[in-house]
């Protein structure tokens, strides 16, 4: 398994009084398997994805990435995983404001501390492959919404990730833009080979995944596979 | 892979954190001005050795503060024949008249004998007339002498009974101080003819030295060692070149370093700057610092990407720091110019330079650290939802580590900086004081706004105010750093002020304004005479009666040097003349702290009573009923001492540190001082010319000169240390503009809304004009506050005088910041009211 959490429950304290916002989620994903999570608003989506990913340590439970038990790593030592292994896109692009498009695009792989002259070709191509090949060197406040969230995909699969989480990755654009997203996204999935969990409202988004998993009330209310892919 | 990749992160994020620039540029005054006072301090220390045989003007100077006893006369004169070259110069104080012009003036008689300076050149104009000086009757003197007396070249100066004629002014001499010239004037006059001035009398006031030419160092040791014991035996002062290099050296080098304390208030302003801004910065990047979490970096990469940008950005502004420094160590001499005896060489002082870029980058760095580690505490989930952030914990040990290292930095800095360790420890230990009491005031003054919020005031006037609290503004920041700068400038004013008055007091009609001193004996009755014709009658008449001390409870000087402890008096007060006085009353001007005042008669068979002055019996080691034995020429006069007194010395009066009661002294050889008060000053000048053409030996002192002199170099003083805090107000300043510059963006969107919804370009300006005067205020009334608070306890403490507060300067100077930050806060916000708001808001979306 790719990703193989059991037992998650997760519990804030919210004004003092404890709320669980996850409760007894299991849930595998095999490798190179396309998952989307749905949900309503404060379903424990987003939550279920931070844990996934090691962003947070569950309340209870144990989530192995890879063959790796996150609880048993330290924060710097999941970083490290993360770095290595994991890919993000994210509702609101979160590129670093000030880097560009192609110095964003670089961050994953100088991180692992990847050769420069071949990091930088790749983040050329990758760019390229997102339609950007003339706005490299542009600032993220220098480009739409759209054009954004382009450099954050090349950006998720700059590291060649073994898994990729994205949050609501359509969420902040417009329907026809959100579409040419998803498209990119698919495509570089099935080039990469990737593993991919995404958290979304958008039933175009989900139609696209070969399996469907629906939260509410931080539990797992369904669990789908597409017949076909 | 972390140390590269953050080297490089931290280079290409660097781009947002230029707008930092702006406030480490106030590291940069602070290291500029460390720059400037170190290398200057280094070059004075360079300049002394090269030139201080020069500043001697020989290489061995003998002195005494009485003609030099036969015993020594023959040591001297044994060394002369040996083919040493000796110069005696003998210096007191005198009136010298100008006959053209009737004016006389207290001025430095200094009888030359030739050959002296020994080394280096005394320029006189016209040229060449030093070396000349004892061919003819004729004198030199001071530029002062000529313009205080009225005269010219040429002019007669009658000085005691002899009469010169004015020769050339005196345009430079080695070891020369700008200020001396203001104390006394000298006037130089040959050797051979002092002895027709008949001034020398008894009771005078004069400084007898000898100047050798020993160029050979062993030969200078083996006769100082030879002689040494004679010398100490008839208390003669000797000086060699290293000893005069030392000395001078320790001076300067006290004075460039209380300097250097005053500039590094500057640094350590520009580092609260500093601080102030990376908080404010930080705040901006807690999106960027989660999403590089997210994507795989470990904290303390987060952490070194912005440390190294503070670094970079100090070592930046230090390196501009640094070439300001040297700029401004150009500027230096001439700001302390007068307390220097020498021309001082500018060169460029490397350690000195290194240590600069160091501080800068150190202090960047240390300040910014605090609020980096705010970063730690950013979670990766930061990146996924927007409240997740739990706070550090409120005693985080790493960030109580940074402020510990923040504060030994401090106190290192002030250690190595001050003048001496303790000075150093006492000076970190303020400056954390007053900046938690600033930061207090500050706070305080703002939360009051804030509890009696101006709710009826128009809505421009609310706005403005409300503005003062929005988030991100640096209101404690700003309110902090001006503050501090305007409260070391007020305290400085109320000090000076203080110091000004307590002269300016005896300008009272009641007090004298005349002194009139080394009156004989048999003078008395006529000087007394002289001045009632002229209408003034002497108010006090003082006897003055030289003595030394020739026993303490028995016990001869010799015994008591060799006693060793806490109880062991200070040399200097065991071996200086005294000059005592005798009289039945205690004198306005001090107070009894112990024992009785002779009230009643003195039993029979018991020593005579005397009244201590209490710092001078500490000194001494002694207390009430410990007997003295004095030496009143060559007479032994047994004495008992019955009180201590606490004496005001600020008083123009004459004080003395020993009172003998009635009876005892009546006989004894004495001079004596009378006071007189003449408003009208053309009355004093003829009153002082009089005086001094019916008895040349009589000196004259006019005390409203002698307060213009003080006040003189008062102002003096205190421009050199407004030099160096100058460079706090402008720290303040640019830390101002650049917190003004951090809520920009907020600002401009307030303004285009405000626009949008109707307002005016006059309102839009009203309340940015409320927000920064009510900026300036805080800022200015913390300073202001402090400032009365600080210039009390000094004027009180330190120089122990009454205090009055300048209140209408210390307004003018709230007055002046309040406008500044209005005119800098309306000119950084040009762009604000500029525009229409459509116009703004496609620039804002930029």
């Amino acid at each position: 398994m790719m990703i193989d959490a059991r037992d998650l429950e997760q519990t804030y304290l919210s004004g003092g009084t404890p709320l669980t916002v996850l409760r007894q989620v299991n849930l595998a994903v095999a490798p190179q398997e396309f998952v989307a999570v749905m949900g309503p608003s404060g379903s424990g989506k987003t939550t279920l994805l931070g844990l996934l990913a090691g962003l947070d340590r569950p309340t209870r439970g144990t989530v192995r990435l890879d063959g790796q038990d996150l609880g048993a790593l330290t924060e710097d030592q999941r970083a490290r995983l993360r770095a290595e292994k994991v890919g993000f896109v994210f509702q609101t692009f979160q590129l670093l404001p000030t880097l560009t498009a192609l110095e964003n695009v670089l961050v994953p792989i100088e991180l692992r501390g990847g050769d420069t002259q071949g990091a930088r070709e790749r983040a050329r191509r990758l760019l390229a492959h997102v339609g950007l090949a003339d706005r490299m060197h542009h600032y993220p406040a220098q480009l739409s919404g759209g054009e954004q969230q382009r450099v954050g995909l090349a950006r998720a699969f700059a590291g060649e990730p073994r898994i990729l989480f994205a949050d609501e990755p359509t969420g902040s654009l417009d329907a026809e833009t959100g579409r040419t997203i998803i498209d990119l996204l698919v495509e570089l999935n099935r080039e990469a080979g990737t593993t991919m969990v995404l958290v979304t409202h958008d039933p175009a988004l989900a139609a696209r995944a070969r399996r469907v998993v629906r939260l509410a009330g931080g539990a797992v209310v369904a669990d789908e596979r597409a017949a076909t892919a | 892979m972390t140390a590269r990749f953050a080297l490089v992160m931290a280079w290409r994020e660097a781009r947002g954190s230029r707008r930092l620039a702006l406030t480490v540029g106030a590291v940069s005054l602070g290291v500029a001005a460390l720059v400037a006072i170190n290398s200057f301090s280094a070059n004075v220390t360079a300049s002394v050795r090269a030139q201080a045989r020069t500043l001697l003007g020989a290489d061995l100077e003998v002195r005494a503060r009485s003609p030099f006893p036969d015993s020594i006369t023959a040591v001297l004169d044994s060394v002369a024949r040996s083919g040493v070259p000796i110069a005696r110069v003998t210096t007191f104080a005198s009136m010298a008249l100008a006959e053209r012009s009737g004016a006389a003036r207290l001025v430095e008689v200094r009888a030359v004998e030739p050959g002296f300076p020994f080394y280096g050149t005394v320029t006189t104009e016209p040229a060449g007339l030093w070396d000349r000086l004892g061919d003819a009757r004729a004198v030199l003197v001071d530029p002062a002498v000529l313009i205080q007396l009225d005269a010219r070249i040429g002019d007669t100066l009658a000085v005691g009974d002899a009469r010169f004629a004015v020769a050339g002014v005196v345009t430079g001499a080695p070891g020369d101080v700008g200020i001396r010239a203001a104390i006394g004037p000298r006037v130089f006059l040959p050797a051979r003819y002092l002895a027709e001035t008949n001034l020398l009398r008894f009771g005078s006031l004069a400084q007898y030295r000898a100047y050798l030419r020993v160029p050979d160092d062993a030969e200078l040791q083996s006769f100082l060692n030879r002689h040494n014991a004679l010398f100490q035996r008839h208390r003669i002062g000797t000086d060699t070149v290293s000893e005069q290099e030392e000395d001078l050296t320790d001076a300067l080098g006290r004075l460039a370093r209380f300097l250097g304390l005053v500039g590094l208030v500057a640094l350590l302003l520009g580092g609260l700057g500093v601080g102030s801004a990376v908080r404010v910065f930080v705040r901006d990047r807690l999106d960027a610092a989660a999403v590089l979490r997210c994507l795989g970096a470990p904290s303390r990469t987060v952490l070194a990407i912005h440390l190294i940008q503070a670094i970079a950005l100090g070592l930046a502004g230090a390196v501009v720091g640094v070439l300001l420094g040297i700029a401004v160590q150009t500027v230096l001499p001439a700001v302390v110019r007068d307390f220097l005896p020498l021309e001082v060489t500018v060169r460029v002082s490397w350690p000195t330079i290194l240590a600069g870029l160091a501080i800068g980058a150190g202090t960047a760095a240390l300040f910014a650290l605090p609020p980096l580690l705010e970063l730690r505490a950013v979670t990766p989930l930061r990146a996924l939802r927007r409240d997740v952030d739990a706070p550090l914990p409120r005693w985080d040990p790493a960030r109580l580590g940074a402020l510990a290292a923040l504060l030994g930095a401090l106190t290192f800095l002030a250690v190595w900086q001050a003048p001496s360790p303790g000075l150093g420890l006492a000076f970190a230990g303020a400056v954390v004081v007053t900046t938690g009491v600033l930061w207090l005031t500050a706070t305080g003054l703002i939360r009051a706004t804030r509890a009696w919020f101006p709710a009826r005031a128009s809505y421009v006037v609310r706005q403005g105010v409300a503005n003062l609290f929005r988030p991100q503004n640096q209101t404690v920041a700003v309110v902090l750093v001006i503050g501090f700068g305007v409260f070391l400038i007020a305290t400085l004013y109320v000090v000076q002020r203080n110091l000004v008055d307590q002269f300016a007091l005896d300008r009272r009609p009641d007090r004298p304004n005349l002194v009139l001193f080394d009156v004989q004996q048999d003078q008395q009755d006529g000087v007394a005479a002289l001045l009632a014709g002229r209408g003034v009658t002497p108010r006090d008449v003082t006897p003055l009666v030289p003595a030394r001390i020739a026993a303490l409870d028995g016990r001869g000087l010799d015994a008591l040097a060799a006693d060793s402890g806490p109880r062991r008096p200070s040399r200097w007060a065991l071996r200086r003349e005294y000059r005592n006085t005798y009289r039945d009353t205690l004198v306005a001007s001090e107070r009894l702290v112990t024992g009785t005042w002779w009230d009643s008669p003195r039993a029979p068979g018991t020593p005579a009573r005397i009244s201590v002055e209490e710092d001078v019996a500490t000194e001494l080691g002694v207390d009430v009923g410990d007997r003295i034995t004095w030496n009143v020429q060559g007479v032994l006069i047994e004495t008992e001492i019955t009180s201590l007194r606490a004496v005001d010395w600020a008083r123009f009066e004459p004080n003395f540190f020993v009172v003998f009661e009635p009876g005892v002294l009546e006989q004894a050889p004495q001079t004596i001082v009378l006071l007189g008060r003449a408003d009208d000053p053309t009355l004093r000048a003829e009153l002082q010319r009089d005086v001094v053409r019916a008895y040349p030996n009589v000196s004259a002192l006019d005390l409203t000169e002698v307060q213009r002199t003080l006040d003189g170099i008062l102002s003096k003083v205190s421009l050199a240390i407004r030099f160096m805090a100058l460079f706090s107000v402008a720290s303040g300043l640019l830390i101002l503009i650049g917190a003004l510059r951090a809520s920009r963006l907020q600002r401009l969107r307030e303004a285009v809304l405000l626009k949008t919804l109707g307002a005016s370009g006059a309102q839009v300006r009203g309340i940015l004009l409320t927000e920064y005067v009510a900026w300036g205020s805080f800022a200015a009334l913390t300073g202001v506050l402090l400032a009365g608070v600080g210039g009390w306890a000094l004027v009180t403490r330190v120089f122990e005088i009454d205090f009055r507060l300048p209140a209408l300067g210390l307004a003018a100077v709230w007055t002046v910041v309040c406008a500044l930050t209005v005119a800098v806060g309306l000119a950084t916000s040009a762009e604000v009211l500029r525009g229409t708001p459509l116009q703004t808001l496609r620039e804002l979306s930029e």
